[in-house]
Parts: structure tokens; sequence; C-alpha cells
């Protein structure tokens, strides 16, 4: 494979999907399939062909289209029209009135001006209803491997660091680590042998952007994956994927198979001295595993608990080698940014968190779905121009962010801008890109008391305030849920979570409390309004057992 | 690099060879450990304490070792299951969207709790993390297949269902 190479088959593939007048996508992402898109194809396929419609459209499975909630989707790519709720009798309808006749189906059409689509901005998911996810040739059309090519022709790995480090680009994980810099601490690493991991250990519960990604445009984690190995200069990577994405997992490993066909990974690549493998390491559900040193362990066939850092990964990793580690959706910025140049990517969000975060919009919210913004866009804005608010006769009560190690944003912190920095003066973190909506009808201790039981369960037990400490917590606070704890209790709760947050050994225990410290610091009310009830109840039990006391004394 | 006795086990279980080549796959590297219990699992349902035993041999780890892996993660399990799995998302979006008033209902229908497998042996209920479908939650898996805005009634329906069939199998 050469640049020319490259550039033919492109050109060829463009060709191709030029002689179709029509191609339809429907969104074959875990959502819609779980919707029932498979029947809407069968039936597609049959009115295609029936109509004898074959020559003139193309008919093909797309990653996410972003309103999860509304499926299945359909999309037709010629006149732009994007179809929800698609069963079989819409989706012949589509192929015989819109695709034979030119009418469209008004019942099922979605505003493509509404401002769920306008206030977005995609870089991550822009081949997302535009190419087949499971077709190189399609992502090669759509200027895919192109900045692999420019890489490994033009530039040096100190080029490309250097482009990451002016872009700014962070890591999108969750912690906003600067890239580049990550990426120079492995390149200056001496050892004869460094590690590539891409982290899609999704375990934040409600979180599905990495998902989407895998599954709708696989090939580019892996062209921001071979960049980053060319960078620091690995020659093997691995996607550590979660058992619970079997479909990503199906798209990957045919994702890696057509690339090594082509010679896109494997040895001497674009003809370099470059040669890079990717394989897949499938977890086995222990969300501690979303953790660095826990991840590279599992990645070894151990258990996945977490070791004392430093040594960092960047220095001391698999194998002791310098291992490189990033998320999903940060290999999918590197080849848009190599492309591009920095100054393009330095232009979208804020000076301090350049580019666009995904979100996974779910909950109490009118519009769940898949959505791309520029950071720094006020939390208003995605919660109601995009998700279109709470339903109907529920009114907002707080956003959660980052999972069982974020925190619950009240309504009076609306307008602040969605970034790293302004997450954390809130108490809350960015987080991997889940954003739970609840509406006045959850209970917040109770929403506490919910990731206090994840956290419990899924702490690894090596370090003991994370161990022990959680489940103290929990109990702690199932007794304030219960309205049976004292005021005294409620300061040890307290007392508690900040210990647990300053000693515990890895992120899952430092972060743990967070969802509690926050529950407190916003909504202390719902707190102790079910404390004045248990003191109330604790001195009555309290005098009748001075009673019984008495009564067996006497 | 595969042990002379693996390719025949005693018991002439075929299913043996089928793990034999994921070991040689991965050259007998305890490093795969988890990839191959993944295979084992996908291939006989469920780690018998013998198959882990097996595993450690093949892999030349001490038995501590494969029996800490499989304990440790959620997906490996150690006991058969039932004939249907019913699988509760209880992922935050699902949590909100009232997953635990389906969990309260198909708890007291089936009469054992998430974890557990029916006392017909007919239906296993386990509980997920998330399944990654938050757009549809309250997601249930039912063998294998996602249903989305689940409700309490529909869950408790489709479960019936699975107990009834083997009524009319065993009329």
């Amino acid at each position: 494979m050469t640049n020319e190479d490259l550039r033919e088959l492109s050109e060829k593939e463009q060709t191709r999907q030029a002689q179709f007048e029509h191609r339809i996508l429907y969104c074959s992402s875990a959502g819609c399939v779980s919707s029932g898109c498979d029947a809407v194809k069968a039936e597609m396929k049959k009115a295609i062909d029936e109509l004898g419609l074959t020559k003139k459209c193309e008919l093909i499975g797309t990653g996410c289209l972003g309103l999860c909630g509304e499926g299945p989707l359909v999309f037709v790519h010629s006149d732009p029209t994007l179809y929800q709720h698609v069963d079989a009798a819409v989706a012949r309808r589509i192929v015989e009135e819109h695709i034979g006749q030119g009418k469209k189906v008004k019942e099922n059409e979605v505003d493509l001006n509404d401002s769920f689509f306008s206030s977005q901005k995609k870089i991550v998911l822009e081949n997302m209803g535009k190419i087949n996810a499971e077709s190189i040739e399609e992502y090669i059309a759509a200027d895919g491997y192109e900045a692999l090519a420019k890489v490994l022709t033009e530039m040096t790995p100190e080029d490309v660091i250097g482009e990451i480090r002016k872009a700014g680009l962070r890591g999108r994980g969750g912690a906003g680590y600067p890239t580049g810099l990550k990426w120079d601490i492995v390149r200056k690493g001496v050892a004869n042998q460094k590690y590539v991991i891409c982290n899609a250990d999704e375990g934040d519960p409600g979180a599905f952007m990495d998902r989407s990604v895998l599954e709708g445009d696989p090939h580019r984690v892996l062209e921001g994956m071979a960049i980053a190995g060319y960078a620091v200069g690995a020659s093997q990577g691995f996607i550590y994927a979660r058992a619970e994405y079997p479909l990503a997992i199906e798209r990957l490993k045919t994702a890696i198979k057509h690339a090594e066909r082509l010679g896109l990974l494997g040895n001497r690549i674009f003809e370099s001295q470059f040669n890079f493998r990717i394989d897949i390491r499938i977890g086995a559900g222990a969300f501690v595993c979303g953790e660095e040193t826990a991840l590279m362990r599992s990645v070894m066939g151990r258990r996945g608990r977490p070791k004392v850092r430093p040594p960092y990964p960047s220095e001391k990793g698999l194998w002791d080698k310098p291992t490189l580690i990033n998320n999903v959706e940060t290999y999918a910025n590197i080849a848009p940014i190599l492309r591009n140049g920095n100054s393009w990517f330095t232009a979208i969000g804020t000076p301090k968190s350049p580019g666009t975060k995904v979100f996974a919009l779910a909950g109490k919210i009118n519009r769940t779905g898949l959505v791309e913004v520029p950071m720094g866009i006020p939390l208003r804005k995605i919660i109601f121009d995009i998700g279109g608010g709470t339903p109907e006769g529920t009114e907002f009560k707080a956003a959660q962010t980052g999972g069982p190690s974020g925190g619950c944003i009240p309504k009076e912190h609306l307008d602040l801008p969605v970034d790293y920095e302004s997450l954390q003066t809130v108490g809350s973190i960015m987080g991997s890109g889940g954003m739970i909506i609840m509406d006045d009808t959850s209970d917040m201790v109770d929403v506490a008391k919910y990731f206090m039981d994840f956290c419990m369960d899924e702490s690894c037990g090596k370090c003991i305030p994370c161990r022990v400490g959680t489940k103290h917590i929990y109990m702690l606070l199932e007794k304030i849920v219960n309205h049976q704890a004292t005021q005294e209790e409620f300061e040890l709760l307290k007392e508690l979570c900040v210990m647990v947050k300053e000693t515990s050994l890895c992120g899952l225990g430092q972060s743990a409390p967070n969802p509690v410290l926050s529950t407190i610091r916003f909504f202390q009310e719902e707190y102790t309004s079910k404390l004045k009830a248990a003191t109330e109840f604790n001195a009555i039990d309290h005098d009748q057992s001075s009673a019984t006391v008495a009564k067996e004394v006497q | 690099m595969v042990q002379p006795e693996a390719k025949n086990h005693p018991s002439g279980d075929n299913r043996f060879k089928l793990l034999d080549r994921a070991i040689t796959k991965h050259h007998g590297s305890g490093d795969a450990l988890i990839e191959i219990l993944h295979v084992a699992q996908g291939i006989f349902g469920y780690l018998e304490n013998d198959l882990m035993v097996y595993i450690a041999n093949a892999l030349k780890l001490p038995l501590s070792r494969v029996y800490g892996v499989a304990t440790f993660y959620h997906f490996f399990r150690l006991k058969p299951q039932g004939e249907h799995t019913f699988v509760l998302c209880t992922g935050t979006a699902c949590y909100v969207k009232g997953a635990t008033e389906i969990q309260k209902a198909v708890e007291h229908h089936c009469a054992c709790k998430f974890g557990e497998t029916t006392g017909d042996n007919k239906v296993s209920l386990i509980s997920a993390r998330c399944v990654g479908s938050c757009g549809l939650a309250p997601v249930s898996v039912l063998d294998d297949s996602v249903s989305g805005k689940m409700t309490p009634e529909e869950a408790v329906k489709r479960i019936k269902q699975w107990q009834e069939e083997k009524k009319e199998v065993a009329a």
C-alpha cells in the first residue's frame, strides 16, 4: 500500500457510490438492533428487489444516528431525510414512496433543523450516518487512513507529538490529562518493546459513547492507535473491550482483518519501517478494570487489581514496558487533528479544553441518545435544546455526570460551561461522557445509595479504605433511607466519605464518595429530612427499650 | 504447546478438542488465561472445577490463579445456568427509569433473587451493570435478545411464557 494506492482506492469507492442515485442508511448500532432494525433492513431489501431498484439505490448499515430512544432509525442520504420509529410497514413505504415516487413519508420524518442537530458539532461522530460501519473502502473514501499515510510518509514521531500537543487534546476518558504530554513520556522511555492500549472498558453505567464509536466507525480508532504507535515507538497495540459489547467486538475484529488485508496494519505500513499489530482483549465484567493499572493486569490474564502509582504505565506498564493508554474517544480524535491541523482543532471548544465531547444522554429526558457538543457549551443547552428537557409534567432536578465517580449537578448550575475544570468546581467530573438526567421524582439519597452499592460491589478488595469504607458508607445510607439514622451518623457519613476519598489506592475508591458528597452539598435537606424522623423514631424506640429494661429489673 | 494428554481427554468429550485448539492458538501462554476462560465458558456453559484444573494444567498455572481469576470477574459462572436467561440491566439510566420495580416483580414471581436460578432450573436471573442501550431504558436481555422499555408486567409475562413452554412439552 502506498499513498497512490490509497487515493486510488478512495476514488474507486467514490465512483462506486456515485452510481447509486440513493443511499439508504439504517442505524445498525446496538440501540437500533434492540428496537428491531433487522426486520426493517429485511423489508427494505425485499421492497428494493421487488421494485427493481437495486441499481438505483444502495442499502447499508451505518453507525449510531443519535436519537437512540426513537429507533429504529433510517436515513436517506441523497435527499437528507431522517425517519424515526421505522417498522416493517414504514420501511416499505420509504422505499415505495420516497425512493420510488419522491414523496417523503411525513408521519415518521424527523425535522433535521431541530436544535437537537443544529446545536451539535461532530468530529468523532462525523462518519455516523455517512459510511457503512463494516466497510473499510467506505472509510477510506471518507478520508480514512489519510492521516496515517501523511504521518508515516511526511512526519517524524516528534512532529506528530508536537502537533497533538499544539492541538491541546486532553484525555477523553474523564481525567483530561494532556494527550501529547503522555505520548511524549512514552516516547522518551527507553525499551526494546513498547505498547499502546485502547481503553474500551466503558464501565460507567449509563455511558455508551465508546460502544457507539467502536460499532459505527471502528477504523478511526485503529487509525488513531496506529498513529500513536508510530509516535511513541510501539509495534503492538491492544484494545481492551468489555464482554458486554459483543457487536462492537465483532465489528472491531472485522475491521482489523480488513485493515490487515490492505496492509494498513501489519508490517511495513505505507512502505515505511513501521510495523504495527492490534489485538483485542476481552474484559470479563469488572468495573475496576477501567483503571489503567488494573486494566493492564487484566490484559496480562491476571485479576484486575490496581497497583500503586508511580511508576506510571508510561514508564512501567504491560510486562514492565512503557505503555500508552488512551480512551476510545481520544484515539478517535487523532486522525481528524492530523488531517486538518492543530489550529482547526483549537478553534473549537474553549482555550483550556479544545475540541468536542461526546455525551450519552439518558434518563428522564425527552430525547435520549448520543450527542457531540463543543466543549464549554452550557449544560442548559445540552439538556433543554438538544435533549428537549424532561418529560411533560416533571421538573428537572439534577444531571449526573461521570457515573459512579462523578456527581450530581443541580438546576442552579445549569449555566455552567461543560469543560474539565468547571465540572470539578461543582464536585463532579467530566467522566467518560455519561449524562443521566433526573427529575423531581428521583430521591437523591437513594441515588447516592445506588452508586455506593455499585462501588461497594465493584471494589477489588485490595485496599481497606475502599473495601470496608464503601460498605460502611452504604450501610449508613441505607439507614438514612429507612429513616433510622441519627444526626451523629450523618456526621460520621461525611467524615467517612472524606476518609475513603483521601486514602484509597486507586481512582475507584478515591472517587467513590463523590456521588454522596455532591448530593449532600446540593440536596442536604433530603438527607436531614430523613434524619428528623429518625430521631423521633429512635426516641420512641429508646423509651420503649428502657421501659422493658426497667420491667426486667423489677 | 499442548500437553500430550490433552488431546485424549479421558472422558472422550470432544469439546476439549475445541478448547485445546484455543489454547494452542495462544501458545499455551498463561497471559491468555482470560481469553481461554471465555472460550471454555462458551463451550461448556460454565466453569466446572475439573475444567479449571484442566486449564491450569494446560497453561502451567497454579490452580489458585485460575480459580482466582474466574471468581474475580463477574462474567465467569461456576454453576450451570437455567434453560433461559433473564438479564436485567441495572445501569443508571435503567435505575432512574424504574429497573428496581422490574427487579422486585421478577424476584417475587420467580421466588428467587437475581444471581440465582429458579427451582425448576428453567430461568436464570442475572443483573448486568450496563448493556449500553441506555436510550431504551429500562432494558433487559432475554436469551441474548435485547428488549427495551421493559415494564414489570411485561417482564413477568415473558418469564411465564418460558415456564409454560416446558409444561406444554411435558404434556
